[in-house]
């Protein structure tokens, strides 16, 4: 077990150091501009919608669009191939390479031809492959994997592309520039395609009324393999098939933007093969194109190889309205620093490559890298067609948790027993998944729990057995929980009777038993507000488990949160949230967890605290009662706050109060949760966290009061830096703290 | 030329010119002086299908493979701009316009200015029925174009260079509008 965490540690450390740089730069790249290019578009979200439903219905009704793109094929002259696996399309395409006597096939990119690995099948037959893609050229050369969906050779830098050209080529003068390789390439690959007997693509989409394929490319070279040769075999997976061209639109509009940050690529390439335009014979030079009389064949290869069981599968469907446009990867602050090899699988990379590998290639594929989603959502306002990617993950974690890719589980464990080790669920899932246990215990037993907690001697068997990293510090845990601070203080201070709301403060675990203080800062702050406000006893949220995988535990955990809230709700009291991460288990997973009235209910009705403070500011209550001041602070809201659109209230009330407020923009600190504690992602968790430490020590930011809104983004805060966080509550509590 | 379809003219520019790529607007009768300002080198295309100008005759249209690989420019039709992207709409057609377009390393698409539609969603409207008759179609946007060997270099596989010419309606007196939409 620990060995294997090792091995896990020294990848990722390995990674990080060989192309984090580039990957970083590039990722990044892609990803602001991709907030830059879907900013110009007037109704963003109506075009992500109407690419969801779509796909939706073509997913739904996808057999039959199968049998009519064939049929419309066929009659364009063309040939239409299912094939059941990868290698029944390799076989299928060998035997069409065979009949044609092909001696070279140049392909494009294409990310279903890397899944079918038809390159080495072609190869076994004496055919000379090659890639024309600038990128995924220089891979072959290379003898390395993809990256990046999109961009493949994105973790390598120019110098490293001059080395490999240089010493295999030896040019007369060597290359250096990006330009210069660039020209080089174009020679190379261009006589290369001059020579070819088949052209090889892939397609973004298909469409069933016409038998058109839509590629997107920038550099030309899908157009070059697809008409120069007079033979185009073109692969893609069924989920390709749209039922019209009509459809294309939205997604025309949202690929380029999504993935690379550009509002459309030079090339959206609508072939309906086999074309009417020319081959371009070179071995036949000085026949005019008008006197050609090409006999064309296209043969085009749908393959399943598991998709059709991912279209019955409730939980991975989703992964097949994907159009690989990258936005997840981008967005994904862990990807940012690893990139696909080691966020990814045998083919596929990035968040939703977890469903692709799971469908196509089988559970252990994924199990390689599924780990690294820490369920911050962060990709889920990115996608263009609104997959829940944090969601496939977790389904995906639960299953790997079983053993088996359907099997139900039930771990509730009313104390845990880190000594049982039984190949089941892995141990430092159970310990992260039961936290809210551990907190009970350490609370009732502290501060004695806090000093065992501390020793070297724990700390290293925490490390060994659970994979706990010893670099970071463990939460305290307080004797005096918020709910024996609440009791002990008699309750409310505003009487109900005399109060503008009524309010539940949903007392999560760590608050209750860990950052006692912002629990008490929320309650004077709500006070102050003439809220009338109660700490009922709610079990935690399911957040720890099912960032765990363990979908059955947070299921069980809803409906215990539901349980306790529905009476105050139906009294009409709102539910107000301090920690971002169990508000967005009310608001989002809850959805999938809880019956549709339950979950609307608690939806329509759950607030983040300081949103909440913005709607009694909004209404008139009066600033002055909370403190106020002149103060400037580096504030960085939570990953699914963001995601919710909750974090603009606490940037709005502080403004609001006076303070002078300069927002981090990264996409995660890197803690998220217990991520950042596991021995063998510390280090990528503290890549990550650099970025936000980068934010908060520049020139304007170094000198300001850190603040944070979530647990797990304070924790990390205070590790990068030399200062400490504080909660937002505790900034506008109106009790001035004696220090 | 309608009204409507004439206002999307500046919009077009506009997104031309965001995206480095020059513009030029000519008359029928100026067309082929206005070509000629344009291309570079040895120039091949395929014949133009309005109604009000055909290729000058030092536009060779008797392309061959081999000429396809000599030419720097090439000059062919574009059956739509898109004026949200600065987007033209290369047909494929028989005598190779689409080839053409591609191999050479500057493009001249010429355009009719009626044929500019405002959106992405209008121009699929138009080229869905084409393409349910078989037909194919590019749509272009700028150079070719890659950021895989470290920086953006524009020419990868295809054109270095766009320039589209506008054509537009003969005027009195046959004023020829030049205008340079480049950030050159």
């Amino acid at each position: 077990m620990s060995n294997a965490r090792e091995e896990k540690a020294a990848k990722i450390r390995h990674l990080l150091e060989t192309e984090g740089t580039a990957v970083e730069e590039n990722t990044r790249g892609f990803n602001n501009g991709r907030y830059e290019s879907v900013g110009k578009l007037s109704d963003y979200e109506g075009l992500k919608n109407q690419a969801r439903s779509i796909k939706e219905d073509a997913i739904e009704q996808l057999p039959t669009l199968i049998d009519e793109l064939t049929q419309t094929v066929e009659s364009n002259g063309g040939s239409v191939y299912i094939a059941e696996d990868a290698a029944d399309a390799n076989q299928h395409i060998r035997s069409i390479a065979a009949d044609c006597e092909a001696e070279r096939l140049v392909k494009s990119k294409s990310m279903t031809s890397e899944e079918l690995e038809v390159n080495d099948a072609l190869k076994k037959d004496g055919v000379d492959v090659v890639e024309t893609d600038l990128g995924e050229w220089v891979l072959q050369l290379a003898d390395e994997a993809p990256s990046h969906i999109v961009a493949p050779a994105i973790h390598k830098s120019r110098s490293e592309i001059a080395n490999l050209f240089n010493s295999m080529f030896e040019p007369d003068e060597s290359l250096e520039t990006a330009e210069e390789l660039t020209m080089f390439a174009r020679e190379e690959l261009g006589s290369l395609i001059e020579d070819a007997d088949v052209g090889m693509t892939g397609a973004n989409f298909i469409t069933a009324d016409s038998g058109s394929l839509m590629l997107v490319t920038s550099e030309g070279n899908a157009r070059k393999s697809a008409v120069v040769p007079d033979t185009h075999i073109a692969v893609a997976g069924v989920e390709k098939i749209v039922p019209t061209v009509e459809d294309l639109t939205p997604f025309i509009e949202l690929i380029g933007r999504s993935g690379t940050g550009q509002d459309i690529t030079s090339y959206i390439s609508l072939l309906t093969p086999p074309v009417d335009s020319p081959t371009v014979d070179f071995a036949d030079p000085d026949t005019a194109f008008t006197e050609r009389d090409d006999d064309r064949s296209f043969h085009l290869v749908l393959i399943d190889n598991g998709r059709m069981a991912m279209r019955e599968d409730d939980e991975l469907r989703e992964t097949l309205y994907c159009i690989r446009c990258s936005a997840c990867a981008n967005s994904c602050a862990n990807f940012q620093s690893v990139g696909g090899h080691a966020f990814g699988g045998e083919t596929y990379s990035g968040g939703i490559a977890t469903g692709w590998e799971a469908g196509v290639h089988g559970y252990d594929s994924a199990a390689e890298f599924n780990d690294l989603c820490t369920g911050c959502s962060r990709c889920v306002n990115q996608c263009p067609v609104n997959i829940d990617i944090p969601w496939i993950n977790t389904v995906v974690r639960d299953r790997l948790n079983n053993g088996q890719p359907t099997g139900q589980f039930d771990w509730l464990y009313d104390t845990l027993v880190p000594d049982e080790e039984d190949g089941g669920l892995d141990l430092q899932k159970r310990l992260f998944g039961n936290y809210e246990t551990l907190a009970k215990l350490g609370s009732a037993t502290a501060p004695v729990s806090n000093w065992i907690g501390a020793l070297r001697p724990v700390r290293s068997v925490l490390e060994r057995v659970a994979g706990v990293d010893s670099r970071r510090e463990l939460p305290q845990f307080k004797r005096n929980t918020l709910h024996d601070w609440f009791d002990a203080r008699g309750g409310c201070r505003i009487l109900a009777s005399h109060a503008d709301r009524e309010v539940v403060l949903y007392p999560d675990v760590y608050t209750n038993y860990v950052a006692v203080d912002r629990g008490k800062s929320a309650i004077r702050v709500l006070e102050a507000l003439d809220v009338h406000v109660t700490v009922p006893a709610v079990p935690e949220s399911g957040r720890a488990p099912l960032s765990q995988g363990m979908v059955d535990t947070a299921s069980d955990r809803a409906s215990g949160v539901f349980a306790a809230l529905a009476e105050p709700l139906d009294a009409g009291r709102d539910v107000v949230v301090i920690e971002p991460s169990d508000l967005a288990m009310f608001t989002r997973e809850y959805e999938k967890l809880l019956p549709k009235a339950s979950y609307e209910r608690l939806n329509e009705n759950s607030y983040d605290v300081l949103e909440y403070v913005y709607g009694c500011l909004e209404n008139g209550a009066d600033p002055s009662v909370l403190r106020t001041r002149e103060m400037a602070v580096a504030y960085h809201s939570h990953c699914q706050q963001r995601t919710l659109g909750r974090a603009v209230y606490t940037t709005a009330v502080l403004e609001r109060l006076g303070y002078d407020v300069r927002e981090s923009d990264v996409e995660c600190c890197g803690m998220a949760g217990s991520f950042g504690y596991k021995r063998e992602y510390y280090e990528l968790s503290m890549d990550v966290g650099d970025r936000l430490k980068e934010q908060f020590t520049d020139a304007d930011t170094r000198e300001r009061t850190v603040v944070a809104s979530g647990t797990s983004c304070g924790e990390q805060l205070d590790s990068l830096l030399e200062r400490q966080s504080i909660h937002p509550l505790e900034l506008i509590d109106p009790i001035v703290k004696k220090q | 030329m309608s009204i409507n379809q004439a206002s999307y003219a500046p919009d077009f520019e506009q997104s031309l010119a965001g995206l480095g790529v020059d513009v030029t607007y000519t008359t029928p009768s100026a067309f082929s002086e206005t070509l000629g300002s344009v291309v570079e080198g040895q120039t091949i295309g395929v014949p133009l299908p309005f109604d009000s100008v055909s290729q000058p005759e030092w536009v060779d249209t008797d392309v061959t493979p081999a000429k396809l690989n000599a030419a720097t420019t090439s000059v062919t039709p574009a059956s739509l701009g898109i004026a949200d992207y600065g987007s033209v709409v290369l047909d494929s057609t028989a005598d190779g316009a689409e080839q053409s377009s591609l191999f050479v390393d500057v493009h001249i698409p010429v355009l009719s200015a009626t044929d500019i539609v405002r959106s992405m969603s209008d121009a699929i409207d138009r080229i869905g029925p084409k393409l349910r008759a078989g037909g194919s179609a590019i749509i272009a946007t700028g150079p070719s174009a890659t950021a895989d060997m470290g920086a953006l270099v524009k020419g990868a596989h295809g054109p270095k260079d766009v320039h589209v010419v506008v054509l537009t309606e003969q005027t009195d007196g046959e004023r020829t509008e030049q205008t340079d939409g480049g950030n050159q």
